[in-house]
């Protein structure tokens, strides 16, 4: 294992680690404070909880984001909820209950000390985002309503209706605004950062894009924090944002910043099927859909080919002829497995020829028997005595629609179908990246004085993220942890005056950027960006996606080396570099997705083992689950970048010492 | 399905704009409008020429970014749709479509379709908060609120900022992007203690960043894909009144 990798985790028994280093952690005096200059980039939950909290305590902050309000950033698009261990519903829940489920559902590939802090301060978040005037869902008499999500059996996730990530975003973002209006702030909306500027090994800086001008822009800040976000656009189709990019990650990595865990990515059960080629990207349906639909193909392969064929309709396919898979192969979890079992399972479903929709890639999410059963219960309340099904339909329909409306709106639009009458056809697609950035107990990257927050980094979620914990992380990151975590380094650098930006450092880091700027205009080829993303999407999703296998993955590799040296030698960006320029943008995105790519399949093909989101085919058991190897893998994959295309592998050993490591099992 | 599009270019701010005529020939009604306007960058840069720059992200629905004011409506024909969500299955073989910016002395136009909406960031600014440091808060429960209250805050705040309310208004008035966060955070009691103070700064913001006055025509809401209600502005006249009498 590695030497190089120190974690920084403290000593001492788990629930005690974070208190104690909150209260041995060396301070910044108010007055140091008021000199000290942080970069935040990104403006999602985790930046923009960052950048509001940082500024509150008196650091002076300057934000960063490429959209054109901090308010856009893609936290905003995220759905079902948030976890906190509040155990409000009196049902068994506790830190070390949402602690356990993490450290499981991520198959043990993630840290115990990281992620026991992120089920201490869970129960903050919840506190600071009503203070906000965050509007939870809310019960009659005024207390907060829970939910379910899959992979635990509590309801501990709190909800918006299925605009969670919005309204907290929301939150954050006025947060941020009011530290902005108080002078505490420094806001650049679009601006893409192009590289980090490093003077004696230390993070001093950026390398910003004015994306309206052109014009490339330096900035120093003592310390630099990044919060990104995800990589999943690599895939180009998937469930992010068509902005949402690995850009500032990938400087990062290049500038010395080791990378985590790059191939486990999160494959999300249910989203809506791809509809022809031109699609740009996929749409989600909550996991929190989960809670009540149930999901299931036809039993009987001849109906499933009268389906494909457009002969069949869902309704009319008996009760005894479907095959709720889930239910079936997962009798005590059910629908609510794990985001991986459930993508997986689907997969199996559809390979073996029982899957819907013309395409064969697509399975029912039902919520007929939902409908009924709330209808019941609506009766009851009403003391309708024997309704007919029709009103039951009624009743049931109105439940479902104060509950699920704005995504059974958004499914219809989409497809042209109405839910409520007929069940909702989904399909995995890639939905979050738990790889990123290498931290350590700090959040600091192997780059002293460089931070990465929340998706950015690859700490908490191990190979596989449970729903509703991207939204608590991002903001315990921004929160509760970074803003302690940031003053161990600053409080040693506090004797160091800004760095003004004509150091050497900086001028050779704009010249660089300006040089691959020009590069990218120059090529003046004959294909789009888009054309390259779409192949590169293609690649990685076919190889390095649900499933995998070595010899795939090798191919994979010179295939993605291939493609990248013809992006280099024929795309074609139109336009300037000193003018709005969205192909620009996006070119400079790509050119980075095309280097990722490779070491992503590289990673997979390094791991000789399937776990949570990375499934090996060599690797499973004989009834097709996941096979995990402890004994060889129990290690985060670190990433080193040596030269161009060149990496050097390095092992953080993961170390249970108070959850005792099992195959993990839903059934 | 066969489309014209007559889309505004324009250079940059400086620059004067005109629009430009396209055809396309190969749409699919399962596309949505920006997907349609990716097929025509995609011809474009083929053909050797500028594509045209149009603001978009989430793509879903929810982030607020896409902005396109298509004949004559913002966010196009379909009630309760942005423009990412609106699809071709919506408009018919044949069919002519202008498309331009946001049209409003404070969303001055950056290129093309984009237009620079920061003046709402600065609104925002002014008071669109509630003045709780992070690590101030008492347990979440400690605060029982009605779901009837808890509800009608989450439909004012479910706002998306997109400023298709300023593109259908006449008066490019802000009063509905305004009046929803005001609404929301009067609603609820965190929002009480500062929410004199807090509409007085916003209106006068919205004020100085040049946003027309409001006439009533309702435009605003007919238009907003959130479907946020005119009520907003009457609760937000309401306590500009009351907040104008009371201070001082």
């Amino acid at each position: 294992m590695s030497n190089i990798l120190d974690s920084k985790i403290p000593e001492g028994p788990i629930d005690q680690k974070w208190t104690k280093y909150k209260s041995s952690v060396a301070l910044v005096n108010p007055a140091n404070k008021r000199s000290i200059e942080i970069i935040v980039v990104g403006t999602g939950l985790a930046g923009a909880s960052a950048a509001a909290t940082l500024a509150e305590m008196g650091y002076k902050v300057k934000a960063f984001c490429f959209q054109d309000s901090p308010r856009r950033a893609h936290s905003i698009a995220a759905q079902g909820g948030i976890n906190a261990a509040k155990n409000y519903q009196n049902d068994g829940d506790s830190v070390y209950r949402l602690f356990y489920d993490t450290i499981k559902g991520g198959d043990y590939r993630a840290r115990e000390g990281n992620v026991h802090r992120l089920a201490e301060v869970s129960s903050s978040i919840i506190d600071q985002c009503v203070a906000q005037g965050v509007p939870f869902a809310r019960e009659y008499g005024g207390m907060l309503s829970n939910r379910s999500f899959g992979g635990t059996q509590v309801q501990r996730t709190f909800y918006a209706a299925g605009q969670t990530g919005q309204q907290l975003l929301l939150g954050a973002y006025s947060a941020l605004q009011r530290q902005v209006g108080m002078g505490n702030v420094t806001l650049h909306a679009r601006h893409e950062m192009m590289d980090v500027v490093t003077i004696d090994g230390k993070a001093r800086g950026i390398i910003a894009r004015d994306l309206v001008s052109g014009k490339l822009e330096r900035h120093f800040g003592h310390a630099v924090v990044l919060a990104t976000g995800g990589y999943g656009n690599v895939f180009f189709l998937s469930t992010n944002a068509m902005g949402s990019n690995v850009t500032a990650a990938w400087k990062a990595h290049k500038k010395g910043a080791f990378f985590g865990n790059p191939c486990f990515t999160q494959i999300h059960p249910t989203c809506i099927p791809v509809s022809g080629d031109h699609q740009s990207k996929l749409t989600l349906m909550s996991e929190s859909l989960r809670n009540d639909g149930r999901i299931w193909v036809p039993a009987r392969k001849e109906d499933a080919e009268a389906v494909r064929a457009g002969q069949l309709k869902p309704n009319d396919i008996a009760e005894e002829n479907r095959d709720y898979y889930l239910e079936r192969r997962y009798p005590a979890f059910g629908n609510l497995v794990p985001r991986d079992v459930a993508s997986r399972a689907a997969k199996e479903r559809c390979d073996a020829g029982f899957g819907v929709n013309k395409t064969g890639q697509a399975v029912y999410l039902d919520y007929a028997a939902a409908i009924e059963r709330y209808g019941k219960i609506e009766a009851t309340k009403k003391n309708l005595i024997n309704p007919d099904k029709a009103t039951l339909i009624v009743l049931g329909k109105a439940v479902v629609k104060e509950k699920y409306g704005n995504l059974f709106d958004m499914y219809e639009q989409i497809t042209g179908v109405n839910p409520y009458n007929e069940p909702m056809q989904i399909y995995p697609a890639v939905h979050y990246t738990m790889g990123g950035l290498w931290v350590d107990y700090n959040l600091m990257t192997t780059v002293p004085g460089l931070y990465a927050i929340g998706e950015a980094n690859f700490s908490d979620h191990g190979a596989n993220r449970l729903g509703a914990s991207a939204l608590m992380q991002g903001l315990a990151d921004g929160y509760f942890v970074l803003p302690y975590t940031i003053g161990a380094y600053l409080s040693t650098d506090i004797r160091t005056k800004a760095i003004p930006t004509d150091h050497e450092a900086f001028v050779e880091a704009e010249n660089k950027v300006k040089a691959v700027i020009d590069h990218l205009i120059n090529v003046k080829g004959t294909k789009s960006v888009d054309y390259f993303h779409k192949i590169l999407g293609k690649i990685i999703w076919n190889e390095c996606g649900m499933s995998r296998n070595a010899e795939a993955l090798k191919k994979a590799i010179t295939d993605v080396q291939a493609l990248r040296a013809e992006f280099w030698s024929s795309v074609r960006v139109p336009g300037t570099a000193d003018e709005f320029n969205t192909e620009l943008e996006k070119a400079g995105r790509v050119a980075d997705f095309l280097e990722l790519g490779e070491l992503m399949c590289k990673d997979a093909l390094e791991r000789n083992e399937s776990c949570g989101g990375h499934f090996r085919e060599e690797y499973q058991t004989e009834e097709g689950e996941a096979l995990r190897d402890d004994e060889n893998f129990s290690f985060v994959s670190a990433w080193e970048l040596t030269g161009d295309n060149q990496w050097n592998l390095h092992k953080e050993e993961l170390k249970y010492e108070n959850i005792k490591i099992a195959a993990r099992s839903y059934k | 399905m066969k489309i014209t599009l007559k889309v505004w270019r324009q250079k940059n701010n400086a620059a004067k704009g005109q629009f430009e005529t396209y055809k396309l020939d190969h749409v699919s009604e399962d596309m949505s409008f920006l997907e349609m306007f990716d097929v025509l960058n995609e011809q474009l840069i083929n053909e050797g020429k500028e594509p045209v720059v149009f603001d978009h992200d989430c793509r879903e629905g929810i982030c607020g970014m896409c902005s396109m004011y298509i004949n004559g409506r913002p966010h196009g024909p379909k009630n309760a749709v942005t423009t990412c969500q609106l699809h071709m299955r919506s408009f018919k073989d044949g069919d002519i479509i202008v498309v331009e910016p946001w049209r409003a002395a404070a969303f001055p136009v950056l290129k093309d379709l984009s237009v620079d909406r920061s003046s709402f960031d600065r609104i925002m600014s002014a008071g669109g908060f509630v003045s709780v440091n992070t690590g101030n808060a008492q347990d979440a429960n400690n605060l029982p609120i009605g779901k009837e209250i808890a509800d009608e805050a989450f439909s004012s705040a479910a706002c998306i900022g997109c400023g298709a309310c300023v593109a259908a208004c006449k008066n490019a008035s802000a009063m509905l992007f305004v009046s929803a966060k005001v609404s929301q955070l009067a609603l609820l009691p965190q929002g009480q203690p500062e929410a004199r103070k807090r509409v007085l700064a916003m209106v006068n913001q919205m004020d100085a960043e040049g946003f027309g006055a409001c006439t009533n025509t309702g435009a605003c809401s007919a238009e907003c894909p959130k479907e946020i209600s005119l009520s907003n502005i009457a609760r937000m006249n309401r306590e500009y009144l009351s907040a104008g009498i009371i201070a001082e």
